[in-house]
Parts: C-alpha cells; sequence; structure tokens
C-alpha cells in the first residue's frame, strides 16, 4: 500500500487558517450583486425623469394610477418571473387570463350561480392549464417556447369558441346584477383608502405577494429548488431536488396568477371580450427580464419583476401626463427593455469583478 | 471471471453487480458486467471513451436501470428508479459535471436536495446559520479554503469545486462514492489534490468507485481494477495482480494495438517496439 497518497490532516490545516472568511465581501458589492438592483436604479431614473418633464406626475393621485397599472401586470410578472428563474418560459399567460375571466363569468351566468362559484371554477380550470403546461414539458421534455406556444394558441381557439357558443357573441353578458357580485368586487377589484390616498385593492395583493415570494424565494426550500432547477436541471435532479414537480408548481403558479387577474378584470369590468389578452405574455415577459430575471434562467428575483412592471406602469402613464402622443409608447417600452438589458448586465460584470 | 475476494473475504461488499447489463433499444451500451465494492476500499473503474463506464456509473447511482443481471446491495436485490433512492440508501455520486449549479452560492449548492430547515410549515424556513456553519467546518476538515461561501460555486476552480462536492458527499452520510472522473479536467497539483481527498474518503471507511481513464491516478489510490472495453469487463484484478505497466497496456487499448502491430510494422515511421505482443496482456 505504499504508492497510496495519505489523508489530509484536517486538523492541521484548520488551525492555520484564518477565521471569518464568511463575513468580508463588503456591503455595497453584495448589494450590487443582487438581480433587482439594475431595475431599482432604472425605476428611479424614470420616476425622475417623468417627476422632471410632467409636473402633474407629481401628484399623489398619478401615483396611485401608476400603482395600479403596474399592479395588473405585476400580479402576472411575478409568477411568469418565478417561472423563468425556474428556466421556462409560459406564452400561454396572457390569454390565460382571459380564459380565466371568461371561465368564471359564463360558469356563473349560463348556470345561473352565486358568482363565487364561478371564481372557483376559474381557479381550478386556471390550475389546470398550469398544470397541462408544466406535465406536458417535464413529459416530453420540448423546449417551454413550443409546449406553451401551443396551449397559447389552443387557449385563443377556446375562448372565442366557447363564448360564441354560449352567448352567440364574443363578450360575456355584464353579471354586475348577480348574487355574491359586489362581495367578490370587492375582494378582487375595490377601491381602498390608505391614508387619505385612494387605490386600487390590487396594489395591495400585489405587494403582499411580492413580498410572500421573495420569502419563498431566498429563506424556503422551495425558493433554492427554483433557482437550481433554473440553473442547472440535470445537476439538481441528481442532487435529489424533485425537477417535474418544481416545475409544474411553478406553471400552475403562473396559472393562480392568471386567475387572480382574470377575477380583477372580470369584476371590475363586468364583462370579458374573448380576444383579448394576446400579446400580454410578452409584456409579463419584458417585465420581468427588466427586473432582472435571467432569460435562460437560475438568476433573478421576485422583486425585480416588481420594478420591472412599476417601470412599465410609469412610462404608460407619464407618456399621458407628459401630454406626449401615446403611439410612442411601445417605442419607449423597447429602449427600456434594451436600457435595462445593458445596465443589469453591467451592474451583474461590477458585482463579480473580484 | 468473478470478483476475486480471497484479499478482502472478512469485509461484506456493500455493491455487488452481477451480470449486469443494459440496452438502449438495439444498443448494448453494457453487458455482463461484474463488479464487487468494499468499504474501506477504492475500485477503479477504468476504460476508453464510450466503454460504457459512464451507463456503468449511472446504472449504481440510480440514474438508469440494468435491463439485466443483478444489482445487490447490502446483499438485497435492488432496482433504483431515482437518484434519491440510491442516495437514501447511502450511495452518493460526484458527477463529471459535479451535479453543482454554478449560479448558486456554495453553501446553498452544498445543502441543494438536502436543505436543513427549521420552524413549522408554512413558515418552515432553511436555516441559514446552521448550514453555513456546517458547510464553513465540512470544507475546513477537507481543507479547502474559500474567501466567501456567498460566492457562485462557479466561480471556484475545477478542483476546489471537484473537493466541495466530494466533502458534501461525505458529509450526507455515503458509504459509497461514485466519481466519474474527477480528475479528468485538471491539472497535476489539482489531481494530486483531489486523488488525497479520496483517499481521505477511503480511510473514513467509505466504498469508493473511482472511474476514470489515467491508469497512473488510479494505481496510486486503487485497490481493485476494472477495465471496460466496448461494454464488457476486460480485467478485474485485485492490486497485487497486476502491475501499473499491465494496467496501463489494457486501458491504452493494448490489446487492439498489439494485434494491429503486425500492420502498423509495415507502415513507416511508426515505432512499434514498445508495444507488447498479445501473448504478454493475457493474465
Amino acid at each position: 500500500m505504499s504508492a497510496h497518497t495519505t489523508t489530509p490532516s484536517p486538523s492541521a490545516r484548520s488551525a492555520t487558517r484564518v477565521q471569518n472568511r464568511t463575513a468580508q465581501r463588503s456591503l455595497m458589492r453584495r448589494f450590487l450583486a443582487r438581480p433587482e438592483v439594475g431595475a431599482m436604479i432604472g425605476a428611479i431614473a424614470v420616476y425622475a425623469f417623468f417627476w422632471t418633464v410632467a409636473p402633474s406626475f407629481r401628484a399623489v393621485d398619478s401615483l396611485s394610477t401608476v400603482l395600479y397599472q403596474a399592479s395588473t401586470l405585476g400580479l402576472m410578472a411575478l409568477p411568469v418571473g418565478l417561472l423563468m428563474i425556474g428556466g421556462e418560459f409560459d406564452l400561454s399567460a396572457g390569454v390565460a387570463v382571459i380564459t380565466s375571466s371568461l371561465t368564471a363569468s359564463m360558469f356563473a351566468y349560463q348556470l345561473s350561480m352565486n358568482v363565487w362559484m364561478g371564481v372557483i371554477a376559474a381557479l381550478l380550470v386556471s390550475l389546470a392549464v398550469g398544470f397541462f403546461n408544466g406535465y406536458v414539458l417535464v413529459k416530453t421534455k420540448l423546449p417551454s417556447f413550443l409546449v406553451t406556444l401551443g396551449s397559447f394558441l389552443m387557449l385563443q381557439g377556446l375562448n372565442l369558441a366557447i363564448t360564441k357558443i354560449f352567448t352567440g357573441n364574443v363578450a360575456t353578458n355584464d353579471i354586475s346584477d348577480m348574487q355574491g357580485f359586489n362581495s367578490a368586487k370587492a375582494v378582487f377589484a375595490s377601491d381602498i383608502t390608505i391614508v387619505g390616498i385612494s387605490m386600487k385593492v390590487t396594489v395591495l395583493w400585489w405587494l403582499l405577494f411580492v413580498a410572500i415570494a421573495t420569502w419563498v424565494l431566498l429563506r424556503a426550500k422551495f425558493g433554492n429548488w427554483v433557482f437550481a432547477v433554473g440553473g442547472q436541471n440535470e445537476s439538481a435532479r441528481a442532487v435529489g431536488v424533485p425537477v417535474s414537480v418544481t416545475k409544474i408548481v411553478l406553471f400552475m403558479l403562473v396559472g393562480l396568477g392568471a386567475w387572480f387577474v382574470g377575477m380583477h378584470q372580470l369584476f371590475e369590468y363586468n364583462t370579458v371580450q374573448s380576444g383579448e389578452g394576446i400579446g400580454n405574455e410578452l409584456l409579463y415577459i419584458v417585465a420581468a427580464v427588466i427586473g432582472g430575471c435571467l432569460l435562460t434562467g437560475g438568476y433573478g428575483s421576485a422583486i425585480g419583476p416588481a420594478f420591472g412592471a412599476f417601470i412599465f406602469g410609469m412610462v404608460t402613464q407619464g407618456i399621458v401626463f407628459a401630454g406626449w402622443n401615446p403611439d410612442w409608447f411601445k417605442f419607449f417600452l423597447g429602449v427600456m427593455l434594451l436600457g435595462a438589458m445593458l445596465l443589469n448586465t453591467w451592474v451583474r460584470r461590477q458585482a463579480s469583478r473580484r | 471471471m468473478t470478483v476475486n475476494e480471497t484479499t478482502v473475504a472478512d469485509t461484506k461488499p456493500i455493491i455487488e453487480l452481477h451480470n449486469v447489463g443494459k440496452l438502449y433499444g438495439n444498443v448494448r451500451a453494457l453487458g455482463e458486467v461484474d463488479l464487487a465494492v468494499k468499504p474501506g476500499q477504492v475500485t477503479c473503474v477504468l476504460g476508453d471513451n464510450g466503454a460504457g463506464k459512464s451507463t456503468l456509473i449511472k446504472i449504481i447511482s440510480g440514474l438508469h436501470q440494468h435491463t439485466q443481471g443483478e444489482y445487490r446491495v447490502d446483499g438485497e436485490p435492488v432496482r433504483f428508479s431515482t437518484p434519491r433512492e440510491a442516495l437514501d440508501m447511502g450511495i452518493a455520486t460526484v458527477y463529471q459535471d459535479l451535479a453543482v449549479v454554478p449560479l448558486m452560492p456554495v453553501w446553498r449548492n452544498f445543502f441543494l436536495g438536502s436543505e436543513l430547515t427549521r420552524g413549522l410549515w408554512p413558515l418552515r424556513r432553511l436555516d441559514i446559520e446552521k448550514m453555513k456553519k456546517i458547510v464553513d467546518e465540512e470544507l475546513c476538515a477537507m481543507g479547502i479554503e474559500l474567501d466567501d461561501l456567498e460566492q457562485p460555486i462557479g466561480t471556484l476552480s475545477g478542483g476546489q469545486r471537484q473537493s466541495v462536492a466530494i466533502a458534501r458527499a461525505v458529509y450526507f452520510g455515503a458509504r459509497v462514492l461514485i466519481l466519474d472522473e474527477p480528475t479528468a479536467a485538471l491539472g497535476v497539483k489539482q489531481s494530486g489534490v483531489v486523488l488525497k481527498y479520496i483517499a481521505a474518503a477511503r480511510d473514513k471507511g467509505l466504498g469508493v468507485i473511482f472511474i476514470t481513464h489515467n491508469p497512473h491516478h488510479a494505481y496510486m489510490v486503487g485497490d481493485h481494477f476494472a477495465v471496460l472495453r466496448l461494454g464488457a469487463m476486460e480485467l478485474s484484478a485485485d492490486r497485487r495482480q497486476v502491475s501499473l505497466e499491465e494496467l496501463t497496456n489494457h486501458m491504452a487499448g493494448g490489446g487492439e494495438l498489439a494485434a494491429l502491430k503486425h500492420e502498423l510494422a509495415q507502415v513507416r515511421g511508426v515505432d512499434v517496439e514498445e508495444l507488447p505482443e498479445e501473448a504478454d496482456l493475457s493474465l
């Protein structure tokens, strides 16, 4: 056994090594290493910009409008962002919102039931759509781009066709006089006043969900798994992470988000246009990417997409407040996207420089 | 030929393979392999690319299932459907790609899939302090020094990552440690470091399966050598039955080269003097 190497003597090594090696990275660098920092700096810059050019943007009421706009996008950008950290896309997210509100509206109206029954039916359908996406993905191992492109087209067709079968029209009937409507509206679409500022209840829901998601992502087992399946799928599986379950749950969370936003739209407008929602899935992805979620997965945060949605809301409303032609909106959005990407990449490079 | 068991007849093998084979459709990736892994021993599996080394460890580690033969752990026949099941029986694998997530911090990688938590659901949360402390201690015990446990594991050197992965397997109670080409991408010095950890794991009483295509590395730490060729076991011998030279010849495709020696001799510029005769290779 003379050729065998000897065992290192751990005690001798550890005695000489420098203690406290975890505490050395400076606070500034750790802050810059967070994925959402780029979006935060961007949000401050956009806010300052519109504050300067549009005096009416400075009013408190304007802020609540911006926040409302941001919340309806942010409620979906959040689960889409989580899914993106988990390494997948969901192109069906936009039309899934409409599927959700159509289901609730028609289920309650056609069966003349309490609208809450429709809300529950919509929840089940939305979760089922998410489950379908996730299940097909993990079983076929096809790219999520293709799987969800398929479900995007299917849902789009179903939305139109089924609505026409039941209502003979492309929109659903008004459900505002039905039983349970008022309590449902209070939950999903009411106006509330906090310290004298009136705002939509969705803003509070949004902030609450972002807080919960942040906690789960950074402090819970599931969050660890999300980063792992997005960062290196096979490695995660090899060390015992339930990869399939994690991905399916992420898709179902997008379904949950679609349900919530769908319910908000239904109880805000009382009827639903069956052809809407197309194109929104890209806005969700844009918000998540501006918020620092890596397109290839494994990196990002829950608060990042919130900043992304906030920037989106500011640009939408800021253009109006500044009195500019809203036709320019998409152009600005594209500029924002590219700018955010450059900023994020730059910040990340600064943070990882040693 | 069966595995020679005279040297360590007193220790019972943890893992035994009998005639284990694997078919991918019509393709035979592995056929009729016998192997025994005993605690406190390093079993080296050698072979060229495509020899079936990876298939073999994937079967042992539970990523794939064998299609013929018997795979026994502690004498009981098993058939793992996930790596988790193999892990639960103490069979841990350190893969070529190390099964780490490059963008995640060192400590999160260390505990990935086996996170420590505290508190009750729904407030059950990662016990970050405790995990960091354990990682710090474990890495330290292996003599690995890192500046910062928060740094993404992708920023570590190959040898460091390898060592972290070995430390992780040892910490999680592995009885059998499967190392898939741990020295393949490393320089001489870093390979030495990894070989040290292999020896350290063996001295802790683990059964180590060391997959490599470098007979020199294998001979430095190995107790038993198995050479695979084209999916079949070409050699299975204990350390005292085989010399480094023989091992190298088997490994380097010596058998095939010897058969080609005659033909090669007619080609100008090919030196065949050093190639062994076919007769020298049979054991």
